[in-house]
C-alpha cells in the first residue's frame, strides 16, 4: 500500500514529531528572523516621534474599544487610496506602534490619515452619534467614552514599559506624563468648547478626548497635510 | 469516556454561544441601533464569536474526537485521567474568561489572539497539559505503526505550541494590559505567521485529523490511498506556515515577503486538494450510503468546501484580486465557507459519530441530523454568497473612478451599497445557527435515551473492536 520508506517513521513517535517540528519550524524562521536584522526593511522617518501620553492613552482606548475590527490604517499604493485617504503607509511610520493597527477589514474607512481631516469638535459629535454626521453609518454610539473619566494611574508604567522595549521617551517625559497628558487634554477642551460643545460632568478628563487626541496624531508624522484642521490636539505642533 | 463526552458538550455549548454572538454581531452591521454599548457593542463582539467559535467550538470537537479515536488508534487509556481533568476544566474556564475579558474591553487587539497576558499563560498551561496527555497515550500504545490521523494531531499540538508562544510575547503593564514585544512591521510579520496559521493548524490539520479517522469509520471503508496520505502530510504542513504574508500584500512589509506569502499559498493547493481528494475518493462505492446517511453528508459537502475554499484562496493571494478583495467582505466569506462548511460540517459529523457510541445507543433521529444538513447548507449557501458580492461590490466602488479621473464614490456610498447583503448574511447566519439547534435537541433526545454506564453486553464488542 504506502511507501516503505515511510514505514519507520509511522513506528517512531519521536522521530515523526521532531521531523513534523522541523518541518513548521523551517517557514517560519526564513519569514520572521530576515526582517528583523536587514538593514534598511523599515526605513526610518526623521519626523516619526513616540505618541504622547494622552495619544498613547487614546491608542489604548481604540484597541480596547476594538476600533480596529472595522477601521484599517493602512492605505495601500494605489492612486484610488491615495486619492481617498493620503499618501500610502509606510513602515518607518509604525515603528512606535505596540500592536500594529493596520487592521483587516474597511467596514469603516481607513483611518491612517485621519488626524488633521476633521474638527476635534466633528469628532466629539461622531463618537457620540456617528448617525448624528453621517445618516448612512452604522458605527455604534460611543456616547459613553464622554461620560468616562480618563484613567491615567497607569499612564507612568505604560511609558516605562514602552521605553524598555526600545521607544524614546526621556525620563522627564515619564515623570510629567499625567500633567502632560491633562495639558493635552485641557488644549483640545478648548477648541471643543469654542466650537460650542458641552462637554459635561468630566469636562477636560473624559476618555473621548484622548481618543480624539489619538485620532488627531494618526498619519501626521510626514506631514503631508499642507491645512490641518483641528490643530488644538497637536500642543506645540512637532 | 467521560471525559471526552464533557469535551463533546461544551463544544456544542460554545458552539451555541459563539455562533448566538456571531449572529448579533451580523445584525449589529445591518441595523447598528442593536450594539449595547458599553460591552456589547460590535468592536468588542467581534472577537467573542471568534474566540468561541474558534477555541470553544471547533477544539472542543478537536479534543473530544482525538481523545476518543488515539484510544482506539492505540489501544490504550488515556495517559492520564487527572490530566485529562485539568485539560477539560482550565480549557472551559479559559473560554468563560475569554468571554468576560473580552467584553470588558481587555484585548491585546491581534486577531485570535486577542486574549491578555493572563489568560495566555493559561492556555499554555492548558495546551501543554494536552499535549503530554496525548503524547504520553501514543508512546504508551499497543500498536506500533501510528495511523494517519495521529500525525496531524501531533502536529497541530507542536505548531500551535510554537505560533502561540510567539506571537503572543508581550510585557505586562497591569493585570490586564499589555504592550507586544514586536514593533510595526515586525508585529504585523509576525500576527499574520500565526494568524493564518491559526486556520492552518486549528481550522485545517486538527480537522483533517477528525476527517482522516471518523470518515472511514463512517462509511466501512479504509482511506483511499496511504501514499497520498503521506505526500499530503508532509507538505501541506510544511508549506502552510509560509503563506502569512498574504494577509499583508500592498502592505509596507517588505515586497520579497509578500511574494514568498503568495507563491507558497499558490502551492498550498495541490496539498489542500489532496487531502480532499482522499477524503472524496474514500466515498468511492460507498455513494449509496451517502444517500441515506446525514453523516457523510456532511463529511461530503465539507471536503468540498474545504476544496472550494483552498481554491479562492490562493486566488485571493494573487496581487491583482486581493487588490479588490483585501479589506471587503469577501474575506470575511471566504473564512466562513471553510469555518461553516468545512470545520462545521467536519464537526458536526464528528458529534453525530461519537454521541450516539458515548452514551451506548442510537442517535435519536436520523430525519432530524438530515433536516440538519440541509438547513446548514442552505445557511451557508445564504451567507457566502452575499459576502462575495457584497465584498466584490465593495472593491469595485472603493476604486471606480468618474470619467474626469475623480473618485466616483465617497465611502459612506459603499457602506450603504451593501446594506441589503448584510441582512441576508445575518439570515444566512441565522438558519445556520437554527441547524445547530436542532442538532441540540437531536443530541439532548439522544443522550437521555442512552446511558453513560457500559452496558453488559457492549463490553465483549469494545474488547472485539478497537484498532481502525
Amino acid at each position: 500500500m504506502g511507501w516503505e520508506w515511510h514505514r519507520p517513521l509511522e513506528a517512531k513517535q519521536l522521530l515523526l514529531a521532531v521531523l513534523a517540528f522541523v518541518a513548521v519550524a523551517v517557514g517560519g524562521l526564513v519569514l520572521l528572523i530576515p526582517p528583523y536584522f536587514l538593514q534598511g526593511s523599515v526605513p526610518p522617518i526623521a519626523g516619526v516621534t513616540p505618541y504622547t501620553a494622552l495619544e498613547l492613552e487614546g491608542r489604548d482606548l481604540y484597541i480596547r474599544e476594538g476600533c480596529n475590527t472595522c477601521h484599517s490604517q493602512q492605505v495601500r499604493p494605489f492612486k484610488t487610496e491615495t486619492d481617498r485617504y493620503g499618501p500610502f503607509s509606510l513602515a518607518g511610520e509604525a515603528v512606535y506602534d505596540r500592536p500594529f493597527l493596520w487592521g483587516s477589514r474597511r467596514t469603516g474607512p481607513d483611518l491612517a490619515r485621519v488626524g488633521g481631516k476633521y474638527p476635534d469638535s466633528w469628532h466629539w459629535m461622531h463618537l457620540v452619534d456617528p448617525r448624528r454626521i453621517e445618516p448612512r453609518s452604522n458605527m455604534p454610539p460611543f456616547e459613553f467614552l464622554t461620560r468616562e473619566p480618563l484613567d491615567t494611574s497607569l499612564t507612568r508604567r505604560k511609558l516605562e514599559v514602552l521605553r524598555s522595549l526600545g521607544t524614546p521617551y526621556s525620563d522627564a517625559e515619564v515623570a510629567a506624563a499625567p500633567d502632560a497628558a491633562a495639558l493635552q487634554a485641557d488644549g483640545i477642551a478648548a477648541s471643543l468648547a469654542q466650537d460650542g460643545v458641552d462637554l459635561g460632568d468630566v469636562g477636560a478628563r473624559s476618555e473621548a478626548i484622548a481618543v480624539i487626541a489619538y485620532l488627531q496624531r494618526l498619519g501626521r508624522d510626514i506631514g503631508w497635510r499642507e491645512r490641518p484642521i483641528g490643530t488644538a490636539s497637536l500642543s506645540g505642533e512637532r | 469516556m467521560a471525559v471526552v463526552r464533557a469535551f463533546a458538550l461544551s463544544a456544542l455549548l460554545w458552539g451555541v454561544v459563539g455562533m448566538s454572538v456571531g449572529l448579533l454581531a451580523a445584525l449589529q452591521l445591518a441595523w447598528p441601533g442593536l450594539n449595547l454599548p458599553p460591552y456589547l457593542h460590535f468592536g468588542r463582539l467581534r472577537p467573542v464569536h471568534t474566540n468561541a467559535v474558534i477555541f470553544g467550538f471547533t477544539l472542543g470537537v478537536v479534543f473530544a474526537g482525538s481523545y476518543y479515536a488515539v484510544q482506539r488508534l492505540c489501544r490504550v487509556r488515556l495517559f492520564s485521567d487527572a490530566l485529562s481533568r485539568l485539560h477539560l476544566w482550565l480549557w472551559n474556564a479559559i473560554i468563560v474568561g475569554a468571554a468576560v475579558s473580552l467584553v470588558m474591553g481587555h484585548t491585546t487587539s491581534k486577531e485570535y489572539a486577542e486574549l491578555e497576558w493572563p489568560l495566555d499563560i493559561a492556555i499554555v498551561v492548558m495546551w501543554v497539559t494536552y499535549g503530554v496527555n496525548f503524547f504520553g497515550t501514543i508512546a504508551r500504545r499497543r500498536e506500533k505503526p501510528m495511523y494517519t490521523a495521529l500525525w496531524f494531531w501531533m502536529s497541530t499540538i507542536l505548531t500551535v505550541a510554537m505560533l502561540y508562544v510567539f506571537n503572543n510575547l508581550e510585557v505586562p503593564v497591569s493585570a490586564w494590559k499589555s504592550y507586544s514585544i514586536y514593533a510595526g512591521v515586525h508585529d504585523a510579520n509576525i500576527q499574520w505567521w500565526y494568524g493564518h496559521n491559526a486556520v492552518g493548524f486549528v481550522l485545517t490539520v486538527p480537522i483533517l485529523g477528525l476527517m482522516y479517522y471518523y470518515l472511514p469509520k463512517q462509511v466501512g471503508r479504509p482511506i483511499w490511498s496511504h501514499r497520498l496520505s503521506i505526500l499530503h502530510f508532509w507538505s501541506l504542513i510544511f508549506l502552510y506556515i509560509w503563506a502569512g504574508p498574504h494577509h499583508l500584500i500592498y502592505s509596507p512589509l517588505p515586497d520579497w515577503a509578500q511574494s514568498v506569502g503568495t507563491a507558497f499559498s499558490i502551492m498550498l493547493i495541490l496539498p489542500s486538494w489532496g487531502g480532499m481528494l482522499n477524503g472524496l475518493m474514500t466515498l468511492r462505492g460507498g455513494w449509496d450510503k451517502v444517500r441515506t446517511d446525514p453523516i457523510l453528508k456532511m463529511f461530503a459537502v465539507g471536503l468540498t468546501f474545504y476544496g472550494m475554499s483552498t481554491f479562492e484562496g490562493p486566488m485571493m493571494a494573487l496581487k491583482t484580486v486581493n487588490s479588490l478583495s483585501h479589506f471587503t467582505n469577501w474575506t470575511i466569506g471566504h473564512v466562513h465557507s471553510g469555518a461553516l462548511g468545512w470545520v462545521g460540517f467536519t464537526c458536526f459529523a464528528t458529534l453525530y459519530y461519537l454521541v450516539p457510541r458515548l452514551w451506548h445507543t442510537q442517535l435519536y433521529s436520523v430525519r432530524l441530523a438530515e433536516a440538519h444538513f440541509w438547513i446548514g447548507t442552505l445557511g451557508i449557501v445564504l451567507y457566502v454568497t452575499p459576502m462575495w458580492v457584497s465584498g466584490v461590490t465593495q472593491g469595485l466602488m472603493w476604486r471606480a473612478v468618474a470619467p474626469d479621473g475623480s473618485l466616483a464614490y465617497t465611502f459612506i456610498e459603499s457602506v450603504a451599497a451593501i446594506h441589503l447583503y448584510d441582512v441576508i448574511r445575518a439570515a444566512g447566519g441565522a438558519l445556520f445557527l437554527s441547524g445547530v439547534c436542532v442538532m441540540v435537541y437531536n443530541v439532548a433526545r439522544t443522550i437521555l435515551q442512552g446511558t453513560s454506564e457500559v452496558p453488559a453486553p457492549a463490553l465483549a464488542t469494545v474488547a472485539v473492536a478497537g484498532g481502525r
